[in-house]
């Protein structure tokens, strides 16, 4: 049943994290990645918002190092994940959808 | 075209259109996609969702900004038996329009259950 | 590629549709029809006219099965299938109706 959600802006510029999250079950899971990645750290305005969810949230781990926050402490509620762990995710999930 | 493809694997296809017609190519382009999936006889339906809903307004006169009005197409997807049209009541809300604001007969979801829709669905396809 | 009449050329893309849908008139039609041997009979006209219509209402040229369909609520069962509009249009009904009415190739034809 569950969900694969993938969302590559950042909530800072374009609404679709929170047009997402408004609109999936809890045992769906989002994926942040690209330009999105830069509110799975903590510190961000989004990180209550993102603290607080019922779904599973990843980042993409390149994408973090990328914007050179991996510095930064990770959300509790997020998990980093590599290209490999990317792909597991894609196959864990009965579908996909990618969020312009 | 259809008896070539009679027997093939049909999958549900859920297209979500989350754009406003005109400004970008992203409704057009997904218009014409959910078409080659129709005559694909895949089972296709659209959800209209944040400014997607506006695609659907009654009254388009894009001509004057020299673009295509393709909102009339919308009218000939029942004929392509893609006659899932589904709209979330709070997009249509949040932007003052009601469902008489539309060219379809269209069915009303609430955002809460846009998740149960997706739910039922092989592929989604965002534009 | 181009068609030629009366001293005037038409565009059209490498398949034969024309480029531009108001260039269109029903000489234009006779030409293209003329280039693949098809005399166009009134049966023939009834089709181009209501692509035509179609494409006017729904700024769409419709897939062949959707054309039968929709051809057979307008013009009748024994018009609206597959047998009697491949007989007018041996190369595809959508496809080539389609070009001598002047419109894009159907959406979906590969």
């Amino acid at each position: 049943m569950a969900t694969l959600n993938i969302v590559n802006k950042s909530p800072f510029e374009k609404r679709t994290l929170e047009q997402c999250l408004s609109r999936i079950a809890e045992g769906d899971s989002v994926l942040l990645i690209e330009d999105a990645s830069v509110v799975a750290v903590t510190g961000t305005a989004y990180a209550e918002l993102l603290s607080g969810c019922a779904q599973k949230l990843y980042v993409l781990s390149p994408d973090l190092a990328a914007r050179g926050l991996t510095d930064k402490e990770l959300l509790g509620t997020m998990t980093a994940v590599d290209y490999p762990g990317f792909v597991e995710l894609v196959t864990e999930h009965e579908r996909v959808h990618s969020w312009l | 075209m259809e008896d070539e493809y009679e027997g093939g694997v049909v999958k549900k296809f859920l297209y979500v259109n989350r754009r406003a017609p005109h400004g970008t190519v992203y409704a057009l382009e997904s218009l014409e996609t959910v078409l080659i999936g129709a005559a694909f006889d895949q089972d296709v339906s659209v959800l209209f969702i944040d400014d997607g809903v506006f695609q659907l307004k009654k009254q388009q006169q894009p001509e004057g900004i020299e673009v295509k009005n393709f909102s009339k197409t919308f009218r000939a997807l029942e004929m392509y038996d893609v006659e899932q049209l589904f709209v979330e009541s709070e997009s249509l809300a949040e932007r003052g329009l009601s469902e008489d604001d539309l060219l379809v007969d269209v069915e009303l979801v609430s955002r809460a259950s846009v998740h149960e829709l997706v739910d039922q669905q092989d592929v989604i396809l965002s534009f | 590629m181009a068609i030629e009449l009366n001293g005037k050329s038409y565009e059209t893309d490498e398949e034969g549709y024309l480029e531009n849908l108001a260039d269109w008139d029903p000489d234009i039609a006779k030409v293209m029809a003329e280039l693949d041997d098809c005399d166009l009979s009134e049966n023939h006209w009834e089709v181009i006219n209501f692509l035509r219509e179609y494409y006017e209402e729904y700024q769409i040229a419709p897939a062949v099965r959707v054309l039968t369909k929709a051809i057979g609520k307008k013009l009748g069962k024994d018009k609206g299938n597959s047998k009697y509009l491949y007989e007018l249009y041996p190369y595809g009904p959508a496809k080539q109706a389609c070009k001598y009415a002047g419109l894009p190739k159907p959406t979906g034809c590969v």
